[in-house]
């Protein structure tokens, strides 16, 4: 074990689709960090993040299959736990 | 006409779990021509114990249909920027034709590693009796074959221009820098079923892939590579599943039997070494070959390594699993390693297939900030010695073969960590034969396995026996040139894919198509 604070991150490209994404994320997570860099945006957050399909929906005033997040995600850490409302990243201890 | 929509009962619409659990888990079945153990003849071999395959969970719940429509979408996506990207000479947009090299080293390194991850992932989906297990490992055969395909396709407009992206398969198999990579893959797939998985999965996806993709594609974007970022991320949208494959895997097995942990404990230790091994490649790319810089190597080895990784081993605790040994010494080499990378190929650029050049100015005070301990005291003055010797016409080569590492491959160029003047080196004896190491880390892995390193080809070795040559070439001919018959059978034309960017055809065809002028400096925004 060693005596980092455990975080979490999801990492997705900058674009279009992601922009109602980096926000709903944003808007559940208010401990969330997010990281602007070239291509693409980084969400850090202590222990765990969650992204709601509600809310993405509200954002984008559609509806919003969550699974679609596969093609705009870049990288991830924390162990996933996905249904067809959420996607949580956390870890478990 | 009938309204279906009203003669039918309504139709329930299955959840993801449901889904998956129909279309996924449901479609295995147990052997009856043939007992299990038979079938999947490789699972005792390693004595790792799984008792209930049932309990393998995917986290992404990810059907085939599923699969292949989120795939294809990806490819749209793709070709439609790449073509974008041709049709508008998007190869004359880069920060500077330097950047081309690290092209280079991606297409005749990663990209052959890309296809071994295929084959390797081929194979392996066979070996497990868990249709969880097996599928996922389905979908990254293909994954990584459409990696592999994606990054020939979009390099190939570079191709056109520059030169050393003409042959990247033979190149990959024969020199020298490239035999990290692909050593590193032939010992994975080699390996019995976990260990591949823990290998590759595990060590590489999730703990060290992040290093490759995230600062290097965003390093990309950041000089204007379209096409690259563009298949970057479409590779890496694929690679988080990959991680969440690795990290279900050593869960799964670490729950199974508690006598699991000590083997996974040291295909970790092992892999981790061997990835981090392969990594100095993408520091020296960060820090030496971007024309505009994202962030250092240290910094990236931090976040994704030491932010990220101990977050994950933090959590994996519980099982009575431990960081992989010699991590701190990645953290304090993280102050040195792209430097003295950099600095052996600076050293034996007449044998490589890309350029180089020295840092400018700017360059250096950017290296500076970055490593404050280290730099200004090791590595500038070294540097700056460069520039005078080129300055009077007398630019240094090393002119001979290196001693490489028995396991990595890498050319014994790190130093020891109490002395940054002094090499590290490491010796064994093995039935009569001295074997040397770059470190405790290389060294440690040959003594596991003592049969299965003695046999590495090593190519320095290789070509002081003479194995480098194309056929038919004649050692003992008089006016016979070694090096220029060994750089024959590595398909590079010397001078033209190689020696200093400064004054090569790269660099004359770039000023030509930019309009800079003759005598003006290569502008390198």
């Amino acid at each position: 074990m060693s005596e980092i604070q455990s975080t979490v991150f999801m990492a997705l490209q900058t674009n279009d689709d992601t922009r109602p994404i980096i926000e709903a994320l944003e808007r559940d997570n208010p401990t969330a960090v997010v990281n602007y860099l070239p291509a693409m945006v980084k969400i850090d957050a202590p222990g765990r993040l969650v992204l709601k399909r509600s809310t993405v929906e509200e954002i984008m005033g559609m509806a919003w299959d969550l699974q679609s997040i596969n093609i705009n995600l870049i990288s991830l850490s924390g162990n996933v736990e996905e249904t067809d409302d959420e996607m949580i990243l956390h870890w478990n201890r | 006409m009938t309204n279906f929509a009203t003669s039918k009962p309504p139709v329930h619409k299955m959840n993801l779990k449901e889904k998956y659990g129909l279309m996924t888990r449901d479609l295995a079945w147990e052997t009856s021509y043939q007992p299990m153990d038979k079938v999947f003849d490789q699972l005792g071999l390693e004595g790792i114990k799984i008792h209930d395959w049932d309990k393998w969970e995917d986290p992404f719940r990810l059907t085939m249909d599923a699969y292949w429509k989120y795939q294809a979408e990806k490819e749209r996506k793709l070709y439609a920027v790449l073509d974008a990207f041709q049709q508008n000479n998007g190869q004359m947009n880069i920060s500077d034709a330097r950047y081309v090299n690290t092209l280079k080293l991606f297409l005749t390194g990663i990209t052959p590693a890309e296809y071994n991850a295929h084959r390797l992932f081929a194979m392996l989906g066979r070996q497990f009796p868990g249709a969880g297990a097996a599928i996922a490992c389905q979908m990254q055969a293909a994954d990584e074959l459409r990696h592999v395909q994606t990054q020939i396709h979009s390099i190939s407009q570079y191709n056109k221009y520059f030169n050393g992206l003409g042959d990247h398969r033979v190149m990959n198999d024969r020199l020298w820098y490239l035999s990290t990579p692909k050593s590193f893959f032939e010992d994975a797939i080699s390996s019995g079923p976990f260990e591949q998985m823990i290998a590759i999965s595990f060590a590489l996806e999730y703990l060290l892939t992040n290093l490759v993709f995230m600062p290097f594609m965003s390093g990309a974007a950041y000089n204007g590579d379209m096409a690259t970022v563009t298949f970057g991320f479409s590779s890496q949208s694929d690679e988080a599943r990959h991680m969440t494959l690795g990290l279900e895997c050593i869960k799964f097995v670490l729950e199974q039997d508690p006598g699991n942990l000590e083997i996974i404990q040291g295909y970790l230790d092992k892999w981790f070494w061997r990835g981090y091994k392969v990594l100095g490649l993408v520091a020296m790319m960060l820090d030496y070959m971007l024309p505009k810089k994202v962030m250092s190597w240290k910094e990236a080895w931090q976040i994704y390594f030491v932010q990220n990784g101990g977050s994950l081993f933090n959590d994996l605790s519980r099982y009575g699993l431990r960081l992989p040994k010699y991590w701190e010494q990645t953290v304090a080499e993280a102050e040195h390693l792209s430097h003295q990378v950099w600095n052996n190929f600076y050293n034996f650029t007449g044998a490589a297939a890309m350029h180089v050049w020295l840092p400018s100015d700017e360059d250096m005070e950017w290296l500076s900030a970055k490593y404050p301990d280290t730099f200004d005291k090791h590595y500038r003055p070294r540097i700056e010695h460069y520039r005078e010797l080129e300055a009077q016409g007398k630019r240094y080569y090393n002119d001979n073969l290196p001693m490489l590492c028995q396991v990595c491959q890498v050319a014994l160029i790190s130093t020891k960590m109490d002395d940054p003047t002094k090499i590290s080196h490491r010796e064994l004896d093995h039935d009569g034969e001295k074997y040397h190491f770059c470190s405790d880390g290389c060294r440690d892995i040959f003594q596991a396995q003592p049969d299965k390193y003695v046999s590495a080809w090593l190519p320095a070795h290789q070509i002081m026996q003479g194995n480098c040559f194309e056929p038919g070439v004649d050692p003992e001919a008089s006016g016979f040139d070694a090096m220029a018959e060994v750089m024959k059978y590595f398909h590079v034309t010397p001078g033209q894919d190689n020696m200093d960017y400064k004054g090569s055809v790269d660099e004359r065809n770039w000023n030509e198509w930019k309009g800079f002028t003759k005598d003006s400096e290569t502008k390198s925004s």
